[in-house]
């Protein structure tokens, strides 16, 4: 790792001051589980980190009848046991519980996560999937402007993102195939049928995009709410991934199966 | 040069270091607590797995820094008077290591496991909870046996 000067934020104001007072480069540090590995390997090398990760207005989960709001410095273990999500979106705490290891999931946050829109990560497709909101300490962002391709979202530089807020389902399902190794999703499909009766399908790690809808499964699913209701749709390998992990071909059929396998999850 | 203060194994320590240093970087070679080891140094072996504010980590990332204030506890403090945590004495009867290189890391994430989900510990949820523990020598089957022994000693 290069040097670097390392701040700690107070409240969102001083976060802002310290970020713009940054000599060279600034980055916020949320749960570091991404951005420190980067930059021992010097893929990343910022003069200044401000870390925001201790930032009360960041913290806490409210869950109410519509809405689960959740913290940006929330990490995955208080997503993944905290029962009150778990009772209004069950996905959500399951697909918490399932990114990384133990020990990643103590540190690393919601916030950190999507900032970084690892093609791979796995809380994207809860956002794109339930049609989530994301608050920034400037403006708020619906989930479709927030992502803009591989590792980059909507987000200025030095935005923040505060609280993220899910609408409740009527039901929904996350499902994975992991990389055996890293955790991290070779194709990850989080469905969604909404209390209004639209559908929603988020899908992250495969798509060559990053996380994308898949708009041909929402509307075979409206039609028909069952695993079979997927069994014409072709995801078309020329818009998947193709690396070391899994060829092109074989992401667009794992999408399918997580897909009907989510769909059935929700029986 | 930042002045980083915590407690760790019970003890307030503190320590200039870099900015840059690493929670494992600052255990092991400004307070010289050894038995926490690097193994991949990319977050995925465990070997560095700690205790901070009662919950697991990865020492290897997170900055020394970042744990200002905090209460870290390290294998080292696991044993009491001289007498082994009985997650040490489950994976000493048991056979639980061969070179013992991932043991620490092994021990301070089951001492964490039990604290979060309970003494009686089925096979699959341990195999499942050791997803960021990696051993190369054993095939893991007496890692799951001392962790389920020692949890029921707990």
């Amino acid at each position: 790792m290069y040097e670097t000067n390392f701040h700690r934020a107070g409240d969102l104001a001083e976060a802002s001051r310290l970020f713009a007072a940054a000599k060279d480069e600034a980055r916020y540090l949320a749960g570091g589980q991404t951005l420190i590995p980067t930059m021992k390997q010097r893929l990343a090398a910022p003069s200044d980190l401000v870390s925001i990760s201790q930032i009360a207005e960041l913290k806490g989960i409210s869950v109410g009848s519509e809405m689960v709001t959740i913290g940006a410095a929330v990490t995955h273990a208080e997503v993944a046991t905290s029962n009150e999500v778990k009772g209004a979106i069950a996905a959500l705490s399951d697909l918490a519980d399932r990114i990384g290891d133990p020990a990643v999931r103590h540190r690393g946050t919601i916030g950190g996560s999507l900032a970084n829109n690892d093609p791979a990560a796995d809380y994207p497709a809860a956002v794109l999937g339930l049609g989530a909101t994301v608050h920034t300490d400037k403006r708020t962002l619906a989930a479709e402007d927030f992502f803009t391709g591989l590792f980059s979202t909507a987000l200025e530089d030095d935005e923040i993102i505060t609280k993220v807020a899910f609408p409740v389902p009527e039901k929904a399902a996350y499902m994975k195939f992991a990389n055996p190794a890293s955790r991290y999703a070779m194709a990850g499909v989080l469905v969604a049928r909404m209390k209004d009766g639209s559908v929603r399908v988020g899908v992250t790690g495969a798509g060559q995009g990053g996380v994308f809808r898949a708009t041909d499964m929402e509307k075979a699913l409206s039609a028909s709410w069952s695993p079979d209701a997927l069994a014409d749709i072709v995801v078309d390998p020329a818009e998947m991934l193709s690396d070391l992990h899994g060829s092109a071909d074989y992401r667009a059929n794992l999408v399918k199966v997580m897909a009907k396998r989510a769909v059935q999850a929700t029986a | 040069m930042t002045t980083v203060s915590m407690k760790v194994n019970g003890k307030e320590v503190s320590a200039d270091v870099e900015d840059r240093t690493l929670l494992v970087q600052l255990l092991r070679e400004n307070l010289r607590l050894t038995g926490t080891h690097v193994g991949c140094d990319t977050s995925q072996c465990g070997c560095c797995v700690v205790h901070v504010d009662g919950k697991a980590i990865k020492s290897c990332t997170m900055l020394a820094a970042e744990a200002e204030g905090a209460d870290v506890v390290t294998i080292e403090g696991l044993a009491k008077d001289g007498e082994l945590h009985p997650m040490q004495a489950a994976f000493h009867e048991n056979h639980g290591l061969q070179c013992g290189y991932c043991t620490p890391g092994m021990i301070m994430t089951a001492v964490d496991m039990v604290r979060r989900l309970g003494n009686s510990l089925d096979e699959a949820t341990v195999r499942h909870e050791l997803e960021g523990n990696l051993c190369r020598c054993t095939g893991y089957h007496n890692i799951v046996k001392s962790i389920q022994a020692g949890a029921a000693k707990m």
